[in-house]
């Protein structure tokens, strides 16, 4: 059921797309996402999708239209990054409000000014609070698989929210790496046909969508979105499940690497990942209790299941590739303390800010951040609660 | 068999835009929208810009739509009903729908001609089957009647306020029917509800035509113009009488005067009974009024130059 092949990222977003027969795709060209769009349209042109392709004058309009096209009743999916996800912003959470299951690939980049096309995580951190599921990859494999389950999780009826599938701008969206694709037919099976809710396109019920609410009805809506999003992990598990019988590839709530004897450990989202493994093996193989946590689901966190994978750490680094600038942390080593606030055991903690606007990171960075682990565990001071590594000065 | 259009077959309707809503007592734009629903006769989808007209009749949990109705922000209910007019034309293609569907999307001035005109003019240069209808009131009147870019030359806003160095707004407005016929799509028309059986031709004309409509209609706001509650229609004809707002339409590049005003009035009677104009009539701002007199006078004589010698937008 599965055929290995040379994929970009962007690529196995493209066929992920393809695969899962999207009725409306809207989008506008930014790098580095554009690739998905000019793969998928070559599908629309040769004819191998019925999906009919707005490419709208900007990502306010893309995102706008998606819209539209969701709310009328039927799959929708766009791509985007940076400048162009920031652009998006007002309508994101619109999209989210609206209950609309939109599926978004977003290739990870900087955010302006200074400009830069460089990966880092900015942009969809600065998103993270409107309301989506948000889905991080490590590598191409990963970006295909999640964007195929990201439309089960949108549309699952218990959910119908849209979902942001994010890997890591030119890292792996423009990598050519090894990537096992579904066959049309088990993938087809798997994401199923679109079952509309409420269509506009039903004329014989009119429905209104996007209605005032004020202050004696607003706090609840709230409220119902907060409940549905906690519904998001266990409906993520059973489609993960599903997953793994067509493919056999397991997925969860996050990836737990060498972590459970680990005494220290790193968190670190998307393609660093992958090398941080490396490095960890490493250690591993010098008797260093080293390991990992890799965050597959960041919105909604799974709070109480990190905490449980992590408590038991001595020493713990959390690698971010974005900042929220002066004096605060990153944001998701805000997550990971908050997730470990409640626990009476806890790590103790430091904050390492890396790899912006596609600076590289070398295994030589993980290497420096398991040693001070190692001396924090065994009962060093912490030096520095936050610091900015692979930086002049 | 399209409903004729008189007052008689008219009432018998079943309104889908319902009465109820909580528009402010003798607004022009709620008129407008009735008579726009009454002779679209399709089945429609509507979008609908923020603004007066989306706040006042979609107060959770109620709505004066009986027709499937969509509101996502304020610049963009071109863009939200292009994405939903290709979901539309994606379920026909499929044979996943069968049902024969209009599109039209209201907004007003400021979400037209100032903050959604991007995406407008991406709408309709991609060529969605869809028409746009503009109430245009003249200024931002859901937030407290703010200058927009359709505000008159002169009028008094609380934005462009007249003040001892000031006289209210000093520049023309922008005329939007124009900027939409540049983009050479089928049909662009300009209407008043005062002409109501003119506004409803032209809406069913626009529903018989495949592709980007765009109608400009003039709305009046007893509160932004500063008049009596039960003169939108009386202002509105003024409007039409005085060349103000011609009434016109321009098909596939044509252009052709609907109604031709018996004598053309003077540009005062339009002004003079609406406050926001008020202080232009103090002495010393003659010039004023002479130069927004100027102004219609030149726009009136370029579109009957251009219904003379029509330029083709499009073959």
């Amino acid at each position: 059921m599965t055929k290995m092949v040379a994929a970009t990222g962007n690529e196995a977003i493209a066929h992920a797309m393809r695969l899962a027969k999207v009725d409306v795709c809207s989008a506008y060209p930014i790098t580095p996402a554009t690739e998905i769009m000019q793969r998928f349209t070559a599908f629309a042109a040769d004819g191998e999708v019925q999906t009919e392709v707005l490419l709208a004058e900007s990502e306010h309009s893309a995102m706008s239209a998606c819209i539209g096209a969701a709310a009328a009743g039927g799959r929708v999916a766009t791509a985007t990054s940076s400048q162009g996800l920031a652009l998006m912003w007002e309508m994101l959470p619109i999209a989210s409000g609206q209950r609309l299951p939109i599926v978004m690939a977003v290739c990870n980049r900087a955010i302006s000014a200074p400009v830069n096309i460089g990966c880092d995580h900015s942009d969809s951190m600065g998103t993270r609070d409107c309301g989506w599921i948000q889905l991080y990859s490590e590598n191409g494999q990963e970006a295909f698989d999640n964007m195929l389950m990201a439309f089960r999780i949108a549309e699952h009826p218990e959910i119908r929210m849209p979902v942001m599938v994010c890997q890591d701008g030119f890292i792996t969206s423009h990598s050519i790496a090894n990537i096992q694709w579904l066959e049309a037919d088990a993938a087809a099976t798997f994401v199923g046909s679109y079952r509309a809710s409420n269509p506009l396109l039903d004329i014989q019920r009119p429905a209104s969508y996007g209605q005032l609410a004020l202050s004696d009805t607003y706090m609840e809506y709230r409220k119902a979105h907060e409940a549905t999003m906690g519904k998001v992990p266990g409906v993520l598990r059973e489609v993960a499940a599903e997953f793994k019988a067509v493919s056999g590839r397991a997925y969860d709530l996050f990836e737990s690497y060498r972590l459970e004897d680990a005494e220290i450990g790193i968190v670190v989202l998307n393609s660093a990942a992958g090398t941080t493994k490396d490095i960890i093996d490493r250690y591993r193989d010098r008797g260093i209790k080293a390991g990992l946590l890799k965050p597959r689901l960041y919105r909604p966190f799974p709070y109480d299941e990190v905490a449980q994978a992590l408590k038991h750490l001595k020493a713990l680094a959390v690698l971010d590739r974005s900042d929220s600038f002066g004096g605060s942390f990153g944001p998701l080593y805000l997550d990971i303390a908050g997730a470990l606030s409640t626990c009476a055991q806890r790590p103790v903690m430091i904050n390492k800010i890396f790899g912006l606007g596609g600076r590289d990171y070398m295994p030589e960075q993980g290497e420096h951040v398991l040693d001070e682990l190692i001396q924090i565990a065994k009962g060093a001071p912490v030096k520095a609660a936050k610091e900015y590594i692979g930086v002049r000065g | 068999m399209a409903t004729p259009l008189n007052l008689k077959e008219l009432s018998k309707l079943e309104e889908r835009f319902a009465p109820g809503h909580r528009m402010c007592a003798g607004c022009g734009a709620p008129i407008v929208v009735k008579m726009v629903m009454m002779a679209a006769q399709h089945p429609v989808v509507v979008a609908n810009a923020t603004g007066c007209l989306e706040v006042s009749t979609s107060i959770a949990e109620n709505t004066s739509w009986n027709t499937p109705w969509i509101h996502t922000a304020f610049e963009n209910a071109a863009a939200t009903l292009a994405g939903a007019e290709t979901m539309y034309r994606s379920l026909r293609k499929q044979g996943r729908i069968s049902d024969d569907i209009k599109f039209i999307a209201f907004g007003g001035d400021g979400g037209t001609a100032d903050i959604g005109l991007q995406s407008l003019s991406g709408a309709m240069e991609r060529g969605h089957d869809m028409t746009y209808i503009c109430y245009d009131n003249g200024a931002y009147m859901n937030t407290g009647i703010q200058r927009s870019s359709a505000t008159p030359f002169g009028a008094d806003t609380t934005t462009c306020p007249v003040g001892a160095q000031s006289q209210g707004k000093l520049q023309a407005r922008k005329d939007l029917a124009r900027i939409m016929a540049a983009h050479g799509i089928p049909y662009v028309a300009q209407a008043s509800p005062s002409h109501w059986q003119d506004l409803m031709t032209k809406v069913r004309k626009a529903m018989d035509i495949k592709g980007p409509k765009f109608i400009n209609i003039i709305a009046p706001c007893n509160r932004g113009w500063r008049t009596q509650m039960d003169d939108a229609i009386q202002l509105s004809r003024l409007a039409v009488e005085t060349c103000y707002w011609p009434l016109f339409e321009i098909e596939n590049g044509v252009t052709r005067i609907t109604s031709l005003p018996r004598e053309k009035k003077p540009l005062i009677d339009f002004m003079k009974p609406q406050g926001r104009f008020k202080h232009l009539f103090k002495p010393g701002n003659e010039e004023m009024l002479a130069a927004a007199q100027a102004q219609v006078d030149a726009a009136w004589e370029r579109l009957q130059r251009e219904q003379s010698s029509p330029i083709r937008h499009r073959d």
